[in-house]
């Protein structure tokens, strides 16, 4: 029948789309798969680096700082409004006694400085990763960013957004609990 | 054949000719101006895929992060050469005549797209840092995993 | 409390798309008046709802409220008001908030301006329009909310909009963009509705064209605007890159000039109708891709999606349903349609369907480059790129057919033209073109090469065929005098969209062929000559603007002695993202720019520069404006407003109006 032939004719277009549409989708579909941004570093110690004391440019830390006793590190910056927003729970943390490292990333050190005078200070050790070198080898992509890692030096997990209660009870405690 | 069934014969056949004609033009000109975007670690060892490694005199695309210290200038003129790294062992020399972008820096991620001159340098006609473009091929984010950094450089509204 | 009442006034909004889609269609499958009357008033509360939104979060980035999450990301309290305004759709939430905003305003145009149209049409555009509103609204509410705040911590000022975007192109390139994209939208509904009803007439082609017409007209405008801010702000000096952000432009853009072409012929001649069908659901398909590619960062960046691949997924599923479903309406309705008008071989028919094969292997070759790196990734094969030069190579050879049909096109008659008579005019053309493309190039070209022969030819082949059929029909009936007063706007839209695509073509073959681009090494004092110019560099001074810090460079051009220009160089850092930028310093003029972009400076003091000579790169932009304008003339033509339809035009007029094709 000739209708017939048309009708198929006609359902070209959908097809070509049909196939363009699975094609999009792939990338997509294995892009959310949300392990592969996590796992980069997840179980390995972290790299090595050199990197100034944010108050003090003559004062220098390396990979060493890391091991001994299980800890945060977390990633900010001045211009991160989310870090503005969770950085009161650091504070709350600290006064917990959690070691916390905090990396300033790709920022201005004044700045740093004035900020962490007036919202109070949560860090123990404060590293001033101007360049984004360390933030680099860590894959980190934004701030902030916290990093769980333990008493050899080992990442155990990496929370990309801000800190707060919920979650942190919800999901790091049990992780933070359960590290050596 | 009625002069119907004649006309359309011809629509239909000048349409699959003009169609055709374009396809293969289209794949001429595509077989000449394919960059294959390699690494550095990959100019050096052959592609992750494909194990293929780039023939000298080849155009290609490379991605890489800048090495401290490695950036040198002739004083005389714009020649500037640069190593680029990735995160594997690659290594690999790039010079260039002309105007760095404004975000290149040394230890920033950067697309070079020129020329392979020997086994492992480049002669580049273009340099972008991020911002040059908003189009970063993923693939260049996933050689220089963790080069990609502020989610605002990437949002570009256009 | 504000941004509350414009989250609510969004969630109403999507709501009331949600009625508007339904309950028409309701109407007009049982014939309940009632409903469908309410088409019309559900898309003007609609309007209203999200109309409202839209002013609240342009408000609360006028007043600077950083409570609010994507305020704080994009904007920055140093930034002027003008910038803080467009900031608005500065980035992904903002700018999906003022793509379903400009969508209802088609909507209600359509609402309001549709008097004349069968109650039952206008409800079943209404109601499609509804359901592409729903689906965005959806996407924002759900994936991209431009009002979640960040209480209860927010911070002291914004991070600051992205310096590329601050910048008056970028306050008016993307409503344009948007305003097009979105228009496609109008013939897209009327397509579907057309296909629900399953009546393809030609008055079904003549409420498409004003609409398609107007939403191609911003799309062009919208096109040319990026270029123009590509060139003078990316400090390149280009003015296309065929990245996969223009390409998504473009290809929207080729399909809707071969829409309002082959809507043309529906209009007129009853044929093609169903390839017209196609093409109304292909514009505004590729706008939806266009939109999904920029948008979930399939092309962009593998981390723009990893951080929320549920907005490329929820793009994607919108497309399949959208896009999938209408072309398998298309599939099951256009087979019923058929043609009944008949042409010959040689006639305007015909020439307006070559006209369509060559947009749409243009289109095919666009959507080819962009797409090709993905499809080689994705089966293995490595990543590629695909560069300009391929492009470039494809388009000079499609514009070739294209420019030469282009000129005869508009002197073949409707069903059947002969040849013979053909010969004179064309001879004539030809001559005159040969002529001018001499005169032109002795006068400006420094030297030749085949490229710009051709292209210069090949520009002044369609201005002069233009012009000489202008003359032709004025004389038909009348003295030119006369008869010249009586074209119909119709026709001039065709000449003037025409003569913009001469204009463009001729930009581009001298930009591309004579441009002089050095990029040199100067220190203060030095200076460097060519082409008759003779650029100094004056001095280096410190610059401070509201957001930003820097040097500009200031230069003084002379040409023969006689100085020309004083022009200043910026180069910025912006201190809030602390990102440098380039600002170059444009001297502006017909026939010629000088551009001169500072690069970084050297070690030793000195700077590197970017000095230009760009010979007719005006053209390029002036170009899409005449386009432009001859579009707007069309959509005043008197056939699309009048309510006597064709009961007053004399046979005259008909004859004239029967001539157009733009």
């Amino acid at each position: 029948m000739l209708n017939k032939r048309r009708v198929l004719t006609l359902l070209v277009p959908f097809i070509i789309f049909i196939i363009g549409a699975v094609l999009l989708a792939t990338p997509l579909l294995k892009g959310s798969d949300p392990s592969k941004l996590d796992s980069a570093l997840v179980g390995q110690t972290v790299p090595a680096f050199t990197l100034q004391d944010i108050y003090d440019e003559n004062k220098q830390y390396d990979a060493s700082i890391f091991k001994g006793q299980k800890m945060l590190l977390n990633v900010w910056a001045t211009w991160c409004p989310t870090c503005y927003a969770e950085h009161t729970y650091l504070n709350k943390l600290a006064k917990q006694g959690l070691y916390i490292v905090g990396m300033n990333y790709k920022d201005n050190r004044k700045k740093a400085i004035r900020w962490l005078n007036d919202l109070n200070d949560p860090y123990q050790i404060s590293l001033f990763d101007q360049n984004g070198m360390l933030g680099m080898d860590l894959g980190v992509y934004g701030a902030p960013e916290t990093f769980l890692i333990d008493s050899k030096g080992i990442i155990q997990y990496r929370h990309v957004g801000d800190l707060n209660e919920k979650v942190w009870n919800d999901k790091l405690l049990a992780i933070y609990e359960g590290m050596e | 054949m009625n002069p119907r069934r004649k006309k359309r014969l011809l629509i239909t056949s000048s349409l699959i000719a003009g169609l055709s004609l374009a396809i293969g033009l289209t794949l001429y000109a595509l077989q000449q101006n394919i960059d294959l975007f390699y690494t550095p670690n990959e100019i050096l060892n052959g592609k992750n895929e494909t194990g293929e490694k780039p023939e000298i005199g080849q155009r290609l695309r490379i991605g890489g992060m800048v090495l401290n210290g490695s950036v040198q200038r002739n004083p005389e003129s714009l020649k500037v050469s640069f190593d680029l790294i990735d995160n594997k062992a690659g290594q690999v020399t790039v010079y260039f005549d002309g105007i760095l972008p404004d975000l290149f820096r040394e230890g920033q991620g950067i697309v070079a797209q020129g020329v392979l001159k020997s086994e492992n340098s480049i002669e580049a006609f273009e340099v972008l840092a991020k911002h040059d473009e908003e189009y970063m091929p993923p693939e260049v984010a996933e050689a220089l995993k963790g080069m990609e950094h502020l989610k605002t450089e990437s949002e570009l509204a256009k | 409390m504000l941004p509350e009442i414009g989250q609510f006034t969004l969630i109403l909004a999507c709501v009331l798309s949600f009625l508007q889609m339904v309950y028409p269609l309701y109407g007009v499958q049982t014939g309940h008046q009632g409903a469908i009357r309410s088409a019309r008033i559900l898309t003007i509360l609609q309007f209203i709802a999200v109309a409202f939104s839209f002013a609240i979060l342009a408000y609360s980035f006028l007043i600077n409220d950083f409570t609010i999450g994507y305020i704080a990301t994009n904007s920055n309290s140093a930034m002027p008001w003008y910038f803080r305004l467009s900031a608005v759709w500065g980035a992904h939430e903002g700018s999906l908030l003022l793509w379903v905003f400009l969508l209802s305003g088609w909507s209600i145009a359509v609402a309001l301006m549709s008097k004349r149209l069968p109650i039952e049409s206008v409800a079943r555009v209404l109601a499609v329009l509804g359901l592409l509103s729903f689906g965005f609204y959806l996407f924002v509410i759900l994936t991209s909310n431009p009002f979640e705040r960040t209480l209860p911590y927010f911070p002291i000022d914004g991070r600051d909009l992205n310096p590329l975007l601050q910048d008056f192109g970028l306050v008016i390139h993307p409503p344009m963009l948007y305003m097009g994209y979105v228009g496609f939208s109008v013939a897209f509904a009327f397509a579907i509705a057309a296909l629900l009803e399953g009546r393809l007439d030609s008055a079904w082609a003549k409420w498409s064209r004003p609409w398609t017409m107007a939403a191609w007209v911003f799309l062009t405008v919208g096109i040319a605007l990026g270029s123009w801010w590509a060139y003078y702000e990316l400090g390149w000096g280009g003015w296309w890159f065929w990245d996969p952000v223009e390409n998504a432009s473009f290809m929207p853009w080729l399909a809707g000039t071969a829409l309002i072409h082959s809507l043309a012929v529906s209009e007129k001649r009853g044929v093609f109708k169903s390839w017209t069908v196609l093409l109304a659901l292909s514009a505004f398909s590729l706008s939806l891709l266009g939109t999904f590619l920029v948008r979930s960062g399939v092309l962009v960046s593998v981390h723009a999606f990893a951080s929320d691949p549920t907005r490329g997924l929820f793009i994607l599923g919108f497309l399949v349903l959208v896009i999938g479903g209408s072309l398998l309406l298309y599939a099951i309705q256009a087979s019923k349609v058929k043609s009944r008008g008949r042409y010959e071989l040689a006639s305007r028919e015909s020439m307006l369907l070559i006209n369509n094969i060559l947009l749409i292997a243009a289109l095919i070759v666009v959507l080819l480059g962009t797409l090709l790196p993905l499809v080689h990734k994705e089966i293995g094969l490595g990543s590629i790129s695909i560069g300009e030069p391929f492009f470039n190579r494809m388009f000079t050879i499609l514009i070739v057919p294209f420019s030469l049909f282009l000129g005869v096109g508009s002197l073949f008659r409707w069903k059947r033209q002969q040849l013979n008579d053909l010969k004179k005019p064309l001879s004539l053309i030809l001559i005159l073109s040969v002529l001018s493309t001499i005169a032109f190039l002795f006068v400006f070209a420094p030297f030749l090469t085949w490229l710009a022969v051709l292209g210069t030819f090949l520009g002044f082949w369609i201005i002069v065929a233009v012009v000489y059929e202008i003359y032709l029909r004025s004389t038909h009936r009348h003295a030119f005098s006369k008869g010249v007063m009586k074209l119909g706007n119709s026709h001039w839209a065709m000449s003037l969209g025409h003569l913009g695509l001469a204009v463009i073509i001729i930009g581009i073959t001298m930009t591309q062929n004579f441009s002089i681009e050095k990029d040199i090494k100067l220190a203060v004092g030095d200076h460097i000559t060519f082409e008759h110019y003779d650029f100094h560099f004056d001095q280096v001074k410190p610059l401070n603007g509201p957001n930003y810090t820097g040097t500009v460079g200031i230069f003084t051009v002379k040409q023969d002695q006689k100085q020309i220009a004083v022009m200043k160089a910026e180069k910025r850092l912006y201190t809030v993202q602390r990102m440098p930028m380039t600002e170059a310093a444009i001297d502006a003029g017909i026939t010629r720019d000088l551009y001169i972009a500072m690069g970084e400076q050297l070690p030793d003091g000195a700077w590197a520069v970017r000095i230009y000579y760009k010979p007719f790169i005006r053209w390029i932009w002036l170009g899409p404006l005449i386009m432009a304008f001859g579009g707007i003339l069309m959509m005043c033509d008197r056939r699309y407003r009048s309510k006597k339809e064709n009961a007053d035009q004399d046979p005259m007029t008909t004859d004239k109006e029967g001539t157009e094709n733009a």
